[in-house]
């Protein structure tokens, strides 16, 4: 298969990017907004192409788990659901994370909290960046802001989920899930026949058995264990941080969004310097880890930083840490599955600016 | 050039279909294009909504809030927005069912009775196609070679007998698009 030219939704993207990838397996439960994804599998029925296994589980709960499983005995597996949905998989999550498996989750988020609304929104930053679950881990958190990176992501999540033997996240929103865009997918790649040396799947003679837990009960095994993680989360600090910069050379005010904040804010930049407003956008493609390095270095030149979130004020947090008090460092948010307008943004600069 | 659509009007005339049609087209014209549908209360609620956006540059914010053209085929999407076309833009409405007319003075307002012709040409389900061939008679954005071959690419195989049917309708959008008022 060549590469091929769509126009596909974000949900349906991630669907098609998933069996192109050579997953193995999809367990699953609908959610709005997201619910194409399962949709789209079922219908594409990879099992007789690929042998890809998709199912839909009877719960959130049950799906994560399954994905504990499947991640357990070396496979590509992955889940996707909605806020409300992730958290009830938190547990799972935690889990795997200190199994140190590698798997495949997307949020994509919409407003809370609780049920909240199916409208897009990016209050589960915390939550993904964070933690989440309980117990000192991270994911590897990847932000699309277009149908093309939702696609792009998949294959990248897996890659970087295998090679840390880290749970990785694609953070998005509905607005990106329920949009259509053009879409270059990659051409199909073969499920992997290799199992993994670490793998649950039989012990052969030759060596000793493998054992998947997140148990240890002795404080000195477990201290050395969460130093063994530290030291990896800090290798992926050093080397993935990925982020795009939209007219930062000469800009004197910052603004920091990912995903569909992003685009706006991209607009907002346009605006703002028709209007003589020296503006550029910082996007973190990465929220784990986070571009702290690069925001560091651009504030000795910027005067202000303006973080623009759909959420109350979240990632604004990792940016004021990144710039460790050099430059005053601003939240813009909006809430309840309402997406800002670029003018807002600039509004709100302009406001910032004259009250700076 | 960039053009920012909005649809909107009752489930089932096809409002999501001709603005997918719109992007298909765009694309096969090698516009960047977006297409971001409502798919919350109001969907459920029974009308229907999209915005469509055609440009020849990277398109930054895929949710906007004010519009170049409103393609309106209800009362409730004229009564909610009338207000969101830009000043100067261009507003189409498909007069069955509406009892209060547009206002605005500052917007060019096109009116297609799409509901009616279709039953004229006994062909209800292609109403939509009357609409869009009468928004693209007033803003030729896409040409109607890749209006059809964005209509091949977006409806199944199954459907392509349907074609030339949509292929009349199209054009006679263009020919019964009647305007009210131009700016």
């Amino acid at each position: 298969m060549e590469r091929e030219l769509r126009l596909m939704k974000g949900n349906e993207a991630v669907a098609e990017a998933a069996i192109r990838a050579g997953a193995d397996g999809y367990f699953g439960y609908p959610i709005t907004p997201q619910s194409e994804i399962i949709e789209y599998l079922m219908e594409a029925n990879p099992c007789v192409t690929t042998g890809m296994v998709v199912l839909q589980a009877e719960s959130e709960v049950a799906a994560i788990n399954m994905v504990y499983g499947g991640a357990g005995c070396g496979k590509k597996v992955m889940t996707t659901s909605s806020s409300p949905g992730i958290s009830l998989m938190q547990e799972g999550i935690t889990y795997i994370a200190g199994a140190e498996l590698p798997c495949l989750i997307v949020n994509v988020v919409r407003g809370g909290p609780g049920l909240g609304t199916i409208q897009p929104a990016q209050s589960d930053y915390f939550q993904a960046v964070k933690g989440g679950g309980h117990g000192d881990y991270h994911l590897i958190v990847l932000a699309p802001a277009s149908v093309q990176e939702m696609a792009d992501f998949v294959g990248l999540g897996f890659e970087l989920a295998f090679k840390y033997r880290n749970p990785a996240m694609i953070l998005s929103d509905g607005a990106i899930g329920q949009m259509m865009e053009k879409v270059w997918l990659s051409p199909q790649k073969e499920r992997s026949k290799k199992v993994p040396e670490w793998a649950t799947t039989g012990k052969p003679e030759n060596r000793k058995r493998n054992i998947i837990t997140s148990l240890e009960l002795d404080p000195d095994r477990q201290e050395a264990f969460n130093q063994k993680l530290v030291a990896k989360y800090n290798e992926i600090r050093e080397k993935e941080v990925r982020l795009e910069e939209y007219q930062c050379e000469d800009a004197e005010y910052l603004l920091v969004a990912y995903g569909t904040s992003a685009r706006v804010c991209q607009k907002a930049v346009q605006l703002a310097r028709e209007q003589g407003i020296k503006a550029g956008l910082l996007r973190p493609i990465t929220l784990f880890p986070f571009p702290s390095k690069r925001i560091l270095e651009l504030s000795d030149r910027i005067k202000m930083a303006l973080a623009v979130e759909m959420s109350a004020g979240q990632m604004v947090e990792d940016v004021m840490l990144a710039v460790n008090g050099k430059v005053p460092v601003y939240h813009y948010g909006r809430m309840g599955g309402i997406v800002p307008t670029p003018d807002e943004v600039v509004e709100n600069l302009k406001e910032r600016i004259i009250g700076g | 050039m960039t053009e920012e659509i909005l649809i909107a009007g009752f489930g089932g005339q096809g409002v999501l279909s001709m603005g997918k049609i719109m992007a298909y087209s765009g694309m096969m014209q090698d516009m960047e294009v977006s297409w971001m549908p409502s798919y919350g209360p109001e969907m459920r609620g029974g009308t229907a909504n999209v915005i469509v956006i055609l440009s020849s540059e990277r398109i930054s914010s895929p949710i906007i809030r004010h519009f170049d053209t409103a393609i309106i085929l209800n009362q409730q999407s004229l009564d909610k927005f009338e207000q969101s076309v830009k000043p100067g833009g261009l507003l189409i409405y498909d007069s069955n069912g509406i009892v209060r007319h547009p206002e605005r003075k500052d917007i060019s307002i096109f009116r297609i009775d799409a509901t009616e012709e279709a039953a004229k040409l006994q062909s209800s389900k292609t109403s939509n196609m009357i609409v869009l061939g009468g928004f693209l008679k007033i803003k030729p954005v896409i040409s109607m070679e890749n209006v059809i071959a964005g209509l091949k690419k977006s409806l199944p195989e199954r459907y392509h007998k349907m074609i030339p049917e949509n292929e009349i309708s199209l054009r006679r959008g263009g020919e019964i698009i009647r305007e009210i008022h131009k700016v």
